[in-house]
């Protein structure tokens, strides 16, 4: 399939930090039982990572597991490797309940980078960005709607939205990022 | 006269002039200035007119609660009116203008009010202007509008952008005065993460001006040494020109930051508003002065005995060369003392007291100032400017027994600490009776979450007036704090000071004590409104004796400025009016915002294209490029049809009818919810939800299903498909997604939480577009990959493949009644499948078709749609969908709800189609009426219109509507009145329009 485009291909802004649409990016839904060894060793099969605990984070480039709540985890793999990953979770746990869903492109994901990124954040989640840290993903809103963020690397951050409310969140991020805006506090 | 000082103003800068204009004059100032003080400094004391009566307005204090000072700021995008000059601070190219008058503010003919003020007090709004009624909208109406209000409204979109920021602090203090700078640093020592606002730009509040000693230097270096120990401090956050707002519930606080209101050159939002959630909040938000009310008290040049010493101190500013001090306290001799310091003349110091004052009073005769005992001011001469004071016995009745000339008056009620973040969350007050105040009632404290309290009171705002006694009252403040947060209080050292031996104050409500009505009239408590002693008396003896009721029948304490100076003032007033004790008469409630925050900074970044979210298809750019005309359906855009050049929407809805069923239509239905149901006991689950039987559906199949609420009304519909064993696809309609989500959930999580389901919201993974007419399978056949024959996909099946080398979903279903295809994509490929379409479509003429044209064809087909023949009160029995209603099945959600005797009633109207007998189209909403009236005296109906249209199939109106025992009466006409004088006649016959047989989607 050669013209696969994400929301807002190659949308960039610079301000106070750099906001960047991140592409298409592989993402599962996985409902289960978290703590069952079948289900753990699957996941790790497919991510690379171990199951990370309440509120957990782990990513290893585009691949990692992310909790998303006591029977939910978000599975992260290369776009295009997204079904396949379904494929081997669900053969890897057949006669089991769970549930898989390729949930790739409904799915936006922009970066904020920069020293000044965790206060654009914080001027739209109501998030105590103080002490956020690497290996923790928040699950809230950015202004109006529904997002999810984690720091992906020192003072860069990956917010993930629906696909539909890209160009609100893009339009957001830009007005939050604007030059002179800095807060001065994180 | 008012002018500059040739020496002192610690705020401003004489090495660098600023240049502004007021009223279009050019005038000069120093960086530092507020427009108040600047405006002082170039003899302009008269700044404004007040609201009713349209008289002289001078400042008359210093800071955030000045009530006359209000200005029409700036230009275009940038005005903004009602800005206070006092707390404006300037800058190059500041433009100012007064308000409320006309034609300027010298001359202005609405002080023709003043004249009429016998005929116009308070309440009056609610006495005339009744009659004659036709005069109300011809002449009362316009004049008042045209008179109402002070500043103008802005006409021009705003051109600076605002924001927000989220914050959290163990101990937030607001207040950066001494008191606010003690507690903070107590609270940080002790290990708490602490947040200090100061509103102003410079910290220290009073103590500069006041002076007085700590440790031995003068209180201003106590100031800065405390600043750099909390600056230097990484659990301290430090803001200034930020306002605490209000105090919300469970310790949320909001901040008022102002970035560029001072320097508009800057880049970035021009405020910024704190959201705050601390654990513990310090109130040190200091005290206000209060005037004091004789007559004659609201001329240009009277002025609080603070404010007109802070103008020296802070600004090098002198308001007058003769200076009058009148106050019932010790703190306004400092203001004689600093009005001589200055080489100004302070021709008499009017004690109201009869003993008089202190230590004060007795440096102040030293100073060779004449002061005089038990005296008051009966009257203060001049219109737009100070001329006299003619001095009177406080005791007596205002009999003059001498008049000395002066052009400023400093005044002094005494002073009432800040309460109103106290009170904002419920924090109560206590009547201070030795200090005459308000003060917060720390028994009965704002209580959090647990029931325990979460903001403390601290300095001058908790009543402690003394400095250094005030530092002592802010270190326990901080000590409170961080032990309601389980840490333990550092120890601090305070300052060494000395307690000033000042003589009690006493309270004065009225000057003089036994003035007549002709001196209460005169006597002004609320600057802005005009309301007067007399009003407050009036309204008492007019029956309104709650203070509630007092403020809104005089309108004190409602201007903009929320009464500050007027709030005690009036309430002691009404209490001697009602014969009660000032605590049994209380306050009026206090609310935020303490003084008023733009409308900006409340939206954030919410306005133009991010007010709200939009939501987009992943089509949507092709649809804007091509003519598309959007409708909302909730926050989504979709197209409700696409508008060639020249064409009107209803010939586009039309062309794109006829198109579709003619050849080949190609619709956006990416929207639709699309919910993935799977588990072991998918089908049960489902066969609870739905009112059809959906455990039996193959998978392969789709059936068209029905979802009642618990209490039998159709709440949904949708096409589930079965995809494998475990695994079913509902679809929902677009404003359905989130919450049939949601409905599903709460079922599971509540009432079958054993049961094993789980279902995850797909509806934006998938883009989806229903390929439709009697050339659908043709076009899907030119993209090739996949069987699409009659033989290999029948009518509601459903089958995967690579279509066209796109990873698709086929369903073979249909809503316009044509030959039909929806065809899923993963949202990434969803506009390059369109595309796809469109381009091996054109040969069949693919015509994009929107929400009307695909509206009006599934009502040709008699299908329903929630929202037009649902309203939440049908049951699928009312629309002829009994069929979808399984007998089998033991329950259901809705299964006993419908079993009620009044949703089984035949005498329900029923689902019939309309069919008008000129072929007009009968106009939404229409009822069809029957014969006689009712109770109520109105017409009898017996039906309602649900839907209704044009259809260019058939050349005529259709609709669809409930009729009473409809389907029984067949042929039958009944008559629908418009709104436009005309009445539609129509005649019941079947929602079938088109293709009753359905031949054309089994080809």
């Amino acid at each position: 399939m050669s013209d696969v485009r994400s929301a807002l291909a190659g949308a960039s802004f610079e301000g106070i930090a750099r906001v960047k649409e991140a592409g298409l990016r592989g993402m599962i839904s996985f409902r289960g039982d978290l703590s069952a060894s079948k289900v753990k060793a699957a996941l790790k099969a497919v991510s690379g990572v171990d199951m990370p605990g309440q509120r957990g984070c782990v990513v290893n480039g585009e691949s990692g597991l992310a909790w998303m709540s006591p029977d939910e985890v978000l599975v992260m793999v290369p776009h295009d490797e997204a079904d396949g990953a379904v494929e081997k979770l669900n053969k890897a746990l057949k006669g089991q309940h769970f549930m898989a869903e390729n949930v790739s492109d409904a799915r936006a994901v922009f970066t904020v980078s920069g020293k000044h990124a965790r206060e654009v954040i914080a001027k739209l989640a109501p998030v105590d960005m103080s002490g956020f840290q690497a290996g923790e993903i928040r699950r809230t809103r950015i202004a109006q709607v529904a997002a999810a963020f984690w720091m992906h690397e020192a003072d860069a951050l990956t917010v993930v939205c629906f696909r539909s409310g890209a160009e609100y969140m893009f339009g957001t991020l830009k007005i939050a990022a604007q030059t002179g805006s800095e807060v001065g506090v994180y | 006269m008012s002018t500059r000082l040739t020496h002192g103003g610690r705020r401003i800068d004489r090495s660098k002039p600023v240049t502004f204009s007021f009223n279009g004059k050019s005038l000069k100032g120093f960086q530092g200035d507020t427009l108040a003080s600047a405006l002082l400094a170039n003899d302009q004391m008269m700044m404004g007119r007040s609201f009713k009566y349209h008289r002289p307005r001078g400042v008359v204090a210093s800071g955030a609660e000045e009530p006359n000072a209000l200005m029409n700021m700036g230009e275009g995008g940038k005005f903004e009116p009602n800005q206070r000059a006092t707390t404006t601070e300037v800058f190059d190219g500041l433009a100012a203008k007064s308000q409320n008058h006309w034609p300027n503010l010298e001359f202005d003919i609405g002080v023709i009010n003043n004249s009429f003020a016998r005929f116009l007090p308070a309440g009056f709004y609610y006495k005339t202007f009744l009659f004659p009624r036709f005069a109300w909208k011809h002449i009362y109406e316009p004049f008042i509008r045209q008179s109402a209000g002070l500043g103008q409204a802005p006409k021009a979109r705003d051109a600076d952008t605002y924001e927000h920021f989220y914050f959290f602090a163990d101990v937030a203090v607001i207040g950066g005065g001494l008191a606010g700078l003690q507690a903070a640093k107590t609270a940080a020592l002790s290990g708490a993460k602490v947040l200090l606002m100061e509103q102003d730009p410079f910290w220290g509040g009073r103590a500069a001006v006041d002076g007085g000693e700590l440790d031995g230097a003068p209180a201003a270096e106590y100031v800065s040494r405390l600043v750099a120990e909390l600056e230097a401090m990484e659990n301290v956050t430090l803001r200034t020109r930020m306002m605490g707002a209000g105090v919300y519930d469970h310790g949320y606080l909001l901040g008022y930051e102002r970035l560029r209101d001072h320097a508009p050159e800057l880049a970035g939002p021009r405020h910024r508003l704190w959201k705050i959630r601390a654990s513990q909040i310090i109130t040190a938000s200091g005290a206000i002065e209060r005037p004091l009310s004789f007559a004659g008290n609201d001329i240009p040049g009277v002025m609080l005995a603070g404010a007109l010493r802070d103008y020296i101190a802070d600004y090098g500013v002198s308001a007058g060369d003769r200076v009058v001090v009148v106050t019932n306290n010790d703190d306004a001799y400092k203001t004689a003392m600093a009005v001589k310091a200055a080489g100004l003349d302070v021709p008499v110091i009017l004690d109201a007291r009869a003993g008089g004052g202190g230590a004060a009073a007795d440096a102040a005769r030293a100073a060779g100032i004449r002061v005089e005992n038990g005296k008051a001011i009966a009257k203060v001469t001049g219109g737009k400017r100070v001329k006299s004071v003619k001095i009177c016995a406080q005791a007596g009745e205002g009999g003059v027994l001498e008049e000395i000339a002066c052009d400023a008056v400093a005044m002094s009620g005494g002073w009432s600490p800040v309460v109103h973040l106290w009170s904002h969350c419920g924090g109560k007050l206590v009547w201070d009776e030795e200090h005459a105040m308000f003060r917060p009632d720390e028994t009965r404290p704002p209580l959090g979450a647990t029931g325990e309290g979460f903001v403390i009171p601290a300095g001058a705002a908790n009543g402690v007036m003394d400095m250094g006694v005030g530092l002592a009252d802010a270190d326990h403040a901080g000590r409170k704090a961080v032990e309601a947060l389980g840490l333990t209080a550092k120890a601090v050292k305070l300052p060494e000071f000395e307690q000033a031996a000042e003589a009690p104050l006493e309270p004065v409500w009225m000057m003089p004590q036994g003035a007549g009505p002709k001196l209460r009239m005169k006597a002004w408590l609320d600057y802005q409104n005009d309301v007067k002693v007399s009003d407050v008396q009036l309204a008492a003896q007019e029956g309104y004796e709650s203070v509630e009721h007092t403020k809104r029948y005089t309108t004190l304490g409602m201007a903009t400025d929320q009464g500050k100076l007027s709030n005690i003032n009036g309430l002691a007033v009404l209490s001697e009016t009602l014969g009660q004790a000032i605590p049994e008469t209380g306050t009026t409630t206090f609310r935020p915002p303490y003084t008023p925050i733009s409308i900006g900074s409340i939206a954030g970044e919410a306005r133009g294209a991010v007010f709200q979210p939009l939501r987009r298809t992943p089509m949507h750019d092709w649809h804007e490029a091509n003519g598309a005309y959007f409708e909302p359906v909730g926050q989504w855009r979709r197209a409700y049809t696409y508008q060639r050049a020249g064409e009107s929407v209803h010939e586009a809805v039309n062309r794109e009818i006829l198109a579709t069923r003619e050849s080949l239509g190609l619709l956006d239905a990416s929207t639709l919810g699309k919910l993935i149901v799977k588990g072991p006991d998918a089908g049960k689950f489902l066969d609870m939800l739905y009112t059809n039987m959906m455990s039996t559906l193959k998978p392969g199949k789709c059936r068209y299903g029905l979802m009642c609420s618990e209490n039998g009304f159709l709440s949904d519909d949708g096409v589930v498909v079965r995809l494998d064993e475990e695994t079913f696809l509902c679809h929902t309609t677009t404003g359905g997604a989130e919450r049939i989500h949601g409905h599903m959930e709460e079922w599971l999580q509540t009432e079958w939480w054993d049961w094993q389901v789980y279902v995850t919201n797909a509806t934006e993974q998938w883009a989806q577009i229903g390929v439709v007419g009697p050339n659908s399978r043709k076009v899907l056949e030119k993209l090739g990959g996949v069987d699409v024959s009659k033989e290999a996909l029948g009518f509601m099946e459903y089958t995967a493949g690579k279509l066209g080398g796109f990873d698709a979903r086929i369903f073979r279903i249909s809503f316009a009644g044509e030959l039909s295809y929806e065809i899923a994509v993963p949202a990434s490929q969803g506009r390059a499948l369109w595309d796809a379409l469109f381009e091996a479509g054109a040969e069949f003429n693919a015509t994009a078709y929107g929400t009307e044209a695909m509206h009006v064809m599934r009502a040709e087909k008699g299908f329903i749609m929630i929202g037009d023949e649902t309203d939440g009160t049908i049951i699928p029995q009312d629309l002829g969908l009994s069929w979808a209603i399984s007998k089998k099945k033991e329950d259901f959600l809705g299964k006993r709800a419908q079993e009620r005797a009044f949703m089984a009633d035949p005498e329900r109207w029923q689902l019939v189609g309309l069919e008008t007998v000129d072929g007009s189209v009968i106009p939404d909403g229409a009822y069809a009426v029957a014969e006689g009236k009712n109770a109520n005296g109105q017409r009898n109906v017996q039906g309602r219109v649900t839907s209704t249209y044009f259809s260019p199939t058939l050349g005529k109106g259709i609709a669809m509507g409930l009729i009473h025992k409809g389907p029984e009466r067949m042929g039958e006409t009944v008559d629908f009145p418009g709104t436009d004088g005309k009445t539609y006649t129509a005649k019941i016959v079947s929602a079938v329009f088109y293709d009753p047989e359905g031949e054309k989607q089994n080809v």
